[in-house]
Formats: C-alpha cells, structure tokens, sequence
C-alpha cells in the first residue's frame, strides 16, 4: 500500500518530501533500560546531520532503529520519499558504516564490497564495475586482491565506506566510524566524505564524539540528553565558505565549534543536575 | 644477507634453506632414532620374540605383506568412512541445531549424554545390533569422531561477529544466504580444529573397537592382526602392524592438516605467518 502511496508522486516534484521522519520513537530494552524516549527527527534528503551526545545517550541505538535494525518499542520510522518493502525499510536506500570495519577476513577487498550485491543476488561479473567505482572514490583500486589483515586500520575503514556506497544509497548511517583512527588519516577521511557528499547528494546521519568533527563536517547539528535519550538541540551550521582547509582556518569553524560545545556542555550539565 | 646479491634472492634462498631444514631435521632424528633402536638391540643380543630390531620388523613388514595389506585396507576404510559420515552428520545436526533456541534447547542434552558415555562401552551392544562386524566398528569409530566435529561446528556456527550478522540484517539477507556467505566461512577455523581431532579419534576408536569385538577372518583390519601376531609371539609382526597403523595415523594428520592449510591459509591467523 505504502508502495503505492509513494509511487503517485513524480520524482522531481517540486514538493520536497523528507527522507526519513522519527515519530515519538521509544525504544526499552530487555535489561529494562530505557535507551530512547519519546525522540523525534526529521531529516531531509541532502542533509549532513551530526548526531552528538553523552555516552550512552542513545546514539547508536538511534541509528540502529532508522536502519532497522532492532524494532522501536513505540512510535514509528517513516520514508516519505521512498519505496519501502515487507519489513517497511527503504530498500537499498540505507547503508550504515559501523565503528570497526566490519570486513570478513576469509574475503578480499573485492568480495567484501561486493557482499550487499551479492545478497542481492547480482553476479559478480555484473558487479564489477559499480564495485571498481567504490573502491575508487576511497582510493582502494589497487588493493582490490588484499585481503583485509593486509590492510592498515584506515584502509580497512575505507574499504568498509566503499561497500556503504556500493548500493548507491540514499542515507549513509555512521556511527563513530573514525574514533578509532589518528587524528590525520580521521582529517583525510573526514575529506573524503565531505566530498563524498558534495558530489553524490547523498544524506549523511554521523555519530561522534568529536566536537570539532561534527563542526567541520556537519550543516546541521542534533545534540541529544542521556536516560532516557532524546533530542536536547537542534540547530543548522551555516557558513559560506566551502568545507575543507580553508574553513578549517576561518571563524566560522571557530564559531561552530563554541555553538556545538556550548550545546554539548548543556546537554551534560543538565544530566549531572538531574543525579543531584 | 652478507652476500653481494639482490637482497630478494638472498630472501628466498635463506627461506628455501629454511624450509629444506624444516624438513631434513625431523627425518634425521627418526633415522637416528631408528639406528639406536638396531644397535641397541644388536649389542644387547635382547631375543626377537621380546624386542625386534628395525631390520627385522621390515623384514616381517614385506613377508607379512600378503596378510597386512588387505588388514590395512580394512582398517583404512573403517577409519576414512567413519570420519567422512561424522564430518557430513558433525556440521549437518550443528547446522539444525543452531537454526531455533528451542531445537538447541531440545537437543543439546541428548548429544551431551551421548558425548560422555565411553563409547566403547557401547561397543558390545552395537555389536548385537550391527549386521557385521565391520559394520560395528564404523558405527564406534564415527560416534566417536562425530562429538567433536559436533561441538566445535556448534560452537563456530554461534560465535560470529555480531556487527557481521547485524550488517547481513542491513542488506536483507536470507537465513540461507547467512549461513553460506557468513556462518559456515566464520566456522571455518573450528571446523578444521573438529577435522584434524575428528580425524585422529576415529582411527583411535576403529582400533579399539576391533579390540572388543575380536572378528576375525578375511574382513579384520590391523588391530585384529596385532593381536594375533601377539597371541602367536610373533614380534615382528606385531611391530610392523603397529608401524602400519601410525603410518595410517600420520597420513590422516597430513591431509587433515593439509585441508586446514588449504582453507586458512589466506586469511586465518592460525596459518598466517606473523610478519611485523
Ligand atoms: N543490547 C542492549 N541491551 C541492553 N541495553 C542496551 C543495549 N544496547 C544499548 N543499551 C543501553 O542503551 C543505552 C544507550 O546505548 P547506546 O549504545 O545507544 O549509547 P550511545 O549514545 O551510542 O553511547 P556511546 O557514545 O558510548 O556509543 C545505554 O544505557 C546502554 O546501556
Ligand atoms: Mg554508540
């Protein structure tokens, strides 16, 4: 039904849909924890969002939630601007890059990206060339034969971002995906998915820690309060300038970076009051 | 390296000598031992009926062939099949097993009862009940070998990466798909483990087993043979059925081990060489 429902608008409407809306989501788990309470999110199609937070606010279960993975306890995830199939998720439309890589060691670079196109059951001659793509754009198309115990902790990590993007996603999940990583490579790949972005129009939701990271990359910034988990702040980062070193220079970076601390620093002051 | 050439070349040929080494050091110290063993057993004068030397049991091993040979082939092909059936039963029931809580639950304990009971204790009843000898002896050797493969299957099935599985949820996997492009290579390196044990165990339990069962005849393998060389004091040619046997049992290791290497070697840290 929803199928249809989202088939009876042309594509290239002017009236611009949401990708994914979060409706009063709560999500307990079994242990009796309440992760999230009652959050809502709307994001829209393009959008670079930044999700921050205490430790154990409900980041990660979050995006979990939005890539189906796990069910909401109450409220709903909606795909405004989507085909969605049986387990009311987007198909293909979501790829989520975890923490660690992620890869299986018994395959190579190449088998590894070519898993969600497998799972699809395209064959590997037809997969070729959207996989060489991938590994491309991060840089990887030399280490297609490697196998991951081969590859350094960035490369294992990029070659986890080509597989997000082998499927040509419409949201890119990230949680975390760079804490693990120095601080140079973090810049060089935190480049690469701003160009990423910049060129393919894809939506990003990342997870960090970082306040400079969410500032340098982000146009739009969700700060969320721990037990239960809810938005705390939602705010957009403008700047004219084009992300990359010359921002990283300037004082709007600066700027964004205070705005994005100030909002984090609440956030947490408000929890250590409330365990007074 | 203090050699004038490439320093690829002098890699190599260190790497060759290591490996020619590897090789020629184990086989000298077996021909010493066996040198020791002659000599020994010439300066004593210790009579054939207590101690054989080598050149005796080789003796026996060629004028015995006639009557060990086909013993051999009996009890090679006990011992393959049983391992093959365990193998094939082993990772078919681990697969079942794993497939609901409930059929673990409902199964678990009974292959637990089964795995401690002393199998050949067994051995008398599964004589009454086997249409032939040689049948009893294969049903012992596999149930024998068929634990451990169980077991470790299990436990490879079970302790896949969760991020892995998660990702496999992400891109809509079948259970099916799972299991071959995820489960079954993740289990790999316990199914090996469970192989090379499953392996030894079951020429272990073929032997055994002819102990308790005692047939005798054209059907009856080594372990028969041994004992009636023993019952006719007739040495030598227990040793040479005895050196026949580990024979069997070190050809089983090599091409167990062989199979392990074969399907780890690339990408399991187990047959890797560590290089830093
Ligand atoms: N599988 C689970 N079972 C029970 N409780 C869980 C589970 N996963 C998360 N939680 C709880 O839910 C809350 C939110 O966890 P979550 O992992 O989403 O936090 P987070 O914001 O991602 O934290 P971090 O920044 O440390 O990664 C925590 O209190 C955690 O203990
Ligand atoms: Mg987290």
């Amino acid at each position: 039904m929803t199928d249809l429902q989202s088939l009876d608008i042309p594509p290239g409407s002017s009236h611009k849909r949401p990708l994914v809306v979060m409706r009063n989501v709560s999500k307990s788990f079994s242990s009796g924890t309440l992760a999230l309470s009652d959050m809502s999110l709307t994001v829209e199609g393009g959008e670079f969002v930044s999700l921050l937070g205490p430790s154990g606010c409900g980041k990660s279960t979050a995006l979990r939630i939005i890539a189906g993975l796990g069910d909401t306890t109450t409220g709903t995830i909606d795909w405004p601007a989507s085909r969605i199939n049986v387990r009311g998720l987007p198909e293909g439309d979501i790829s989520f890059v975890f923490q660690e890589p992620t890869l299986m060691p018994w395959q190579t670079v190449f088998g590894n990206v070519y898993l969600p196109l497998r799972l699809r059951g395209v064959s590997r001659a037809h997969a070729a060339d959207a996989i060489m793509t991938a590994l491309d754009t991060v840089g990887l198309k030399d280490f297609a034969k490697a196998y991951p115990r081969e590859l350094s902790g960035g490369m294992k990590m990029r070659v986890s971002i080509a597989r997000a993007l082998v499927t040509k996603p419409k949201l890119l999940l990230m949680d975390e995906p760079f804490a693990a990583l120095d601080e140079i490579t973090r810049q060089k790949l935190n480049d690469d998915v701003l160009k990423l972005w910049r060129d393919t129009g894809i939506t990003v939701i990342f997870v960090t820690h970082s306040v400079f990271e969410s500032a340098y990359l982000a146009n739009r910034i969700v700060v969320m309060k721990a037990r239960p988990g809810r938005v705390h702040a939602d705010f957009p980062l403008q700047t004219s300038l084009e992300r990359g070193p010359l921002y990283r220079a300037s004082e709007d970076y600066r700027a964004a970076c205070e705005k994005v601390s100030a909002a984090l620093l609440d956030a947490m002051g408000g929890e250590a009051m409330e365990m007074h | 390296m203090s050699t004038a050439s490439p320093v690829p070349t002098a890699a190599s040929a260190a790497k060759n000598r290591e490996t020619l080494l590897r090789i020629l050091i184990p086989i000298l110290v077996v021909v010493a031992l066996v040198v020791l063993w002659q000599v020994l057993v010439t300066a004593t004068g210790v009579p054939q009926y207590i101690l054989p030397g080598p050149g005796a049991v080789a003796q026996s091993l060629v004028k015995d062939w006639g009557t060990l040979a086909p013993a051999l082939w009996v009890t090679t092909q006990i011992t393959m099949a049983a391992l093959g059936l365990a193998l094939i039963g082993g990772v078919g029931i681990a697969i079942f097993l794993i497939q609901s809580k409930w059929i673990e639950t409902a199964f678990y304990p009974i292959a637990v009862i089964l795995q401690v009971t002393p199998i050949v204790a067994i051995a008398p009843l599964i004589l009454i009940y086997a249409p032939t000898t040689q049948v009893a002896l294969l049903i012992c050797a596999f149930l024998v070998a068929f634990f451990p493969i169980l077991s470790n299957m299990v436990q490879g099935l079970k302790s896949v990466d969760h991020n892995l599985l998660n990702l496999f949820d992400l891109y809509g996997a079948s259970r099916w798909q799972t299991l071959i492009y995820l489960k079954l290579p993740a289990s790999l390196p316990y199914f090996m483990t469970g192989l090379r044990i499953g392996g030894g165990l079951s020429l272990i339990a073929a032997v055994v087993a002819e102990f308790a069962a005692g047939s005798a005849g054209a059907g009856s393998g080594l372990a028969f043979r041994l004992l009636e060389a023993q019952y006719r004091l007739n040495i030598p040619r227990l040793f040479a059925a005895l050196v026949l046997l580990s024979a069997l049992g070190v050809v089983i290791f090599g091409i167990t081990s062989f199979i392990a290497w074969l399907g780890l070697h690339r990408w399991h840290e187990s047959s890797v060489r560590r290089e830093n």
